[in-house]
């Protein structure tokens, strides 16, 4: 394996009493692309928002290290500072906060100041990767768009903010077949141009059609269950997790 | 505006919070009485009728008592306010002949610069005198007047301002009009011919310095038939632990298919009571726009209101007021529907934070001959944690049978779901719910020249970072 970027021993995480992940393990190398696959309501989206610091989600026992740091011991900001990200698997709306606005802000905050006329110009050319309008711009923030605007609103950021690792959560879901062509070119043009790592969490193989796939995971009740190479993935749309729920 | 102020990480209240020394002013004592509204009447030379209207408005002061509906004034004391304060230097319109320290201050604020940048013309008081005033020639060539109210008294205009003079915003309406009348000093007035379009807004700025004092300036506009005009004002002062006072009266004249944009952005310092009083009288398919920032101040008491007294008239009022720490803001607008088909558009919008009262009070009136008229009133709050206040007084007293007239009022918060979306991408917390209260604002921002919508999420950043209090 690469350089190690992600690493998560034994994580247990609970929402409120209910423990959802239950001892997860997981690595990643730089620059790798990650699949993870499992049943509705296994913790996927719990991991991503772990991961991500969010308040609710406890960590009841376990380690996660992202850059050789104790990722748990940091803030949401901090963590994306570092250089995290995660799609919204339902990205919220801010009325009248401006797109734009919002990812300058954000540039800014993860030390890439521009000029207005820098980020106009940067921010153009990603979207034309997305196929998407440039009005976009000054649309408020998630405000009225459709399901598979939002995503690609998403992947927007991902282009802009170059993060060192992204894991998105079912960005392909809910997309009209162009759409997930061009989420996934949008994907391709981040994984090369900026090498980061990825984490897919989907439910589909549309998205991995123009990706290379280093390893897929398939998670069940809170825990790994299995992982393989990208063959995997081709097993478990034939097959379904019937198997890996038994075990 | 300078860069300072348009860049968000340099956000610095010192902006706003610098006091200059004003040991080489001429003040009169403090306190109010026939002898200092006597002696204020001769500092400034007025023709008679203004000397005798001034002690006529002290008696109806001395007469009114102190409104028992709102905010308390305990913390006024009108012994301890100096209602006059000469600042050491003559108007000029040059900024060269300013003095220096004066300058600086003017600079700080980015005035200026705006006026190099985005402005037609530019009056500038400090405490109760103004200290620069100018105007582009070739808006003077359309015969455009804008000039100190003491010039404008005494000359051309004498008779049109005396006609005018406290009739929209009579003395007898409230104890602090009736103050007004009898202190007044400083303000800008501004006439705008039959058929002339400003492009370019006029700004005035009011600048109070001295500790403990009170200002009170005039403000009074005319728009001719089918004019239009853009007059900005801003205000602010640095703090002090001792009660200012802010009195200033707001007169505008908008005749037939006449339209009038008055915008405001406040930033009075938090020992300020702001009471302060603005009318607007609109003719026949007149228009009066009003965009209002309510950012400063103790206690605040401020209602724009709006006469449509001619058919086919309209107003549109957007405004937001920020309560923080020890704030406590009464705002609001009214307007009254005389005229047929008359419509009025309200929105406005109030902050709450670390304890500090919105109360927004909203009067729509309709009269018996005002058939057409349409109303509809948006008032949205948003409360910052739970130890403010806020609360929406609507009044609406309609006597026709076909008025359309809405209101609607809403009350939220922040999600802690939007503040960790935003984290999620880098922003701290605190960024996160200042950009978010910004996006609040924004339809107000939206109605504001970019200077002084960069100015107005300044103010709103530095509230939210609560460094002043
Ligand atoms: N905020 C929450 N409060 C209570 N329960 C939650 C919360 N978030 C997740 N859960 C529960 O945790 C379990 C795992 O949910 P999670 O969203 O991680 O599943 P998932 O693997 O992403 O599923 P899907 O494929 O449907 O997106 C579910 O039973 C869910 O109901
Ligand atoms: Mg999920």
């Amino acid at each position: 394996m690469s350089q190690e970027i992600l690493n998560i021993e034994k994580l247990c995480v609970s929402i409120g009493e209910k423990e959802i992940l239950k001892g997860l393990d997981l690595k990643i190398g730089e620059g790798e692309t990650h699949v993870i696959m499992g049943p509705n309501g296994a913790g996927k989206s719990t991991l991503g928002n772990t991961l991500m610091g969010k308040e609710e989600y406890e960590v009841t026992s376990g380690k996660v290290t992202f850059l050789g740091e104790d990722l748990l011991e940091m803030g949401t900001d901090e963590r994306a500072k570092k250089g995290l990200f995660m799609t919204f698997q339902n990205p919220i709306e801010v009325p009248g906060v401006r797109v734009s606005e919002f990812i300058r802000n954000s540039c800014e905050a993860l030390g890439n100041k521009m000029s207005l006329w820098n980020f106009k110009e940067t921010a153009l050319e990603q979207m034309k990767v997305l196929n998407m309008d440039p009005s976009y711009l000054d649309r408020e923030l998630n405000l009225g768009f459709s399901g598979g605007e939002k995503k690609k609103a998403e992947i927007f950021q991902l282009l802009m903010l170059k993060p060192r690792l992204a894991i998105l959560d079912e960005t392909d879901s809910g997309l009209d077949v162009d759409a997930v062509r061009t989420v996934s070119e949008g994907v391709r043009v981040y994984h090369e141009r900026v090498g980061g790592s990825l984490i897919i969490i989907t439910h589909s193989t549309k998205i991995l059609e123009s990706l290379d796939v280093d390893r897929v995971h398939v998670i069940c009740d809170g825990r790994v269950v299995a992982e393989g190479d990208r063959k995997l993935v081709d097993e478990i749309n034939a097959n379904g997790f019937e198997k890996y729920i038994k075990a | 505006m300078s860069e300072e102020k348009t860049y968000v990480e340099d956000i610095n209240r010192t902006i706003y919070d610098v006091i200059d020394d004003d040991s080489d002013a001429f003040k009169l004592e403090e306190g109010l009485s026939e002898d200092i509204v006597l002696q204020i009447s001769k500092e400034k030379d007025d023709p008679d009728w203004m000397r005798d209207f001034r002690l006529k408005c002290l008696k109806i002061y001395n007469e009114l008592e102190i409104p028992n509906w709102g905010p308390g004034v305990d913390g006024l004391d009108m012994d301890h306010i100096y209602t006059y304060v000469r600042p050491n230097a003559k108007m000029s319109n040059t900024w060269d002949d300013v003095p220096e320290e004066i300058k600086n201050t003017f600079e700080r604020l980015g005035i200026p610069q705006a006026e190099r940048t985005s402005l037609a013309g530019v009056g500038a008081q400090y405490d109760s005198e103004l200290v620069y005033h100018n105007m582009q020639k070739q808006v003077e060539d359309q015969g455009v007047v804008y000039c100190d109210f003491e010039s404008a008294i005494k000359g051309e205009y004498s008779e049109m301002i005396r006609e005018r003079f406290m009739k929209l915003l009579p003395p007898t309406d409230h104890k602090y009009n009736a103050l007004h009348g009898a202190v007044w000093s400083g303000g800008s007035f501004v006439y705008v011919p039959k058929g002339v379009k400003v492009s370019v807004p006029l700004q005035s700025y009011f600048r109070l310095n001295a500790k403990g004092a009170g200002q009170f300036e005039h403000t009074l506009i005319i728009v001719e038939e089918g004019a239009s005009l853009h007059f900005i004002e801003g205000c602010s002062a640095p703090k002090y632990n001792v009660a200012n006072l802010h009195s200033g009266s707001v007169e505008l004249f908008v005749a037939k298919n006449a339209k009038l944009r008055y915008s405001t952005i406040e930033s009075w310092s938090k020992n300020m009571y702001n009471l302060n009083s603005k009318r607007a009288l609109v003719e026949e398919g007149g228009r009066m726009e009003w965009v209002s920032g309510s950012f400063g101040s103790h206690v605040s008491y401020l209602y724009p209101s709006t006469i449509l007294k001619g058919d086919n008239s309209s107003m549109e009022y957007t405004g937001i007021a920020f309560a923080n720490t020890g704030q406590n803001l009464d705002t609001g607008m009214k307007v009254m529907h005389l005229g047929k088909n008359t419509s009025s558009v309200v929105s406005t919008k109030s902050i709450s934070k670390g304890g500090g009262i919105n109360t927004t009070r909203t009067s729509v009136q309709v009269m018996p001959d005002a058939q057409g008229a349409k109303s509809i009133v948006s008032c949205e709050s948003l409360m910052l944690d739970s130890l403010s206040k806020s609360d929406t007084i609507p009044v609406m007293d309609i006597r026709t049978d076909d008025a359309d007239v809405g209101h609607e009022a809403t009350i939220g918060s922040i999600s802690d779901e939007a503040v960790f979306y935003m984290m999620s991408r880098g922003l701290s917390e605190e960024d996160a719910r200042a950009l978010i209260v910004s996006g609040f604002a924004d339809n107000v921002s939206r109605e504001l020249p970019m200077e002084y919508a960069a100015e107005m999420n300044n103010l709103i950043k530095l509230e939210m970072k609560g460094t002043i209090g």
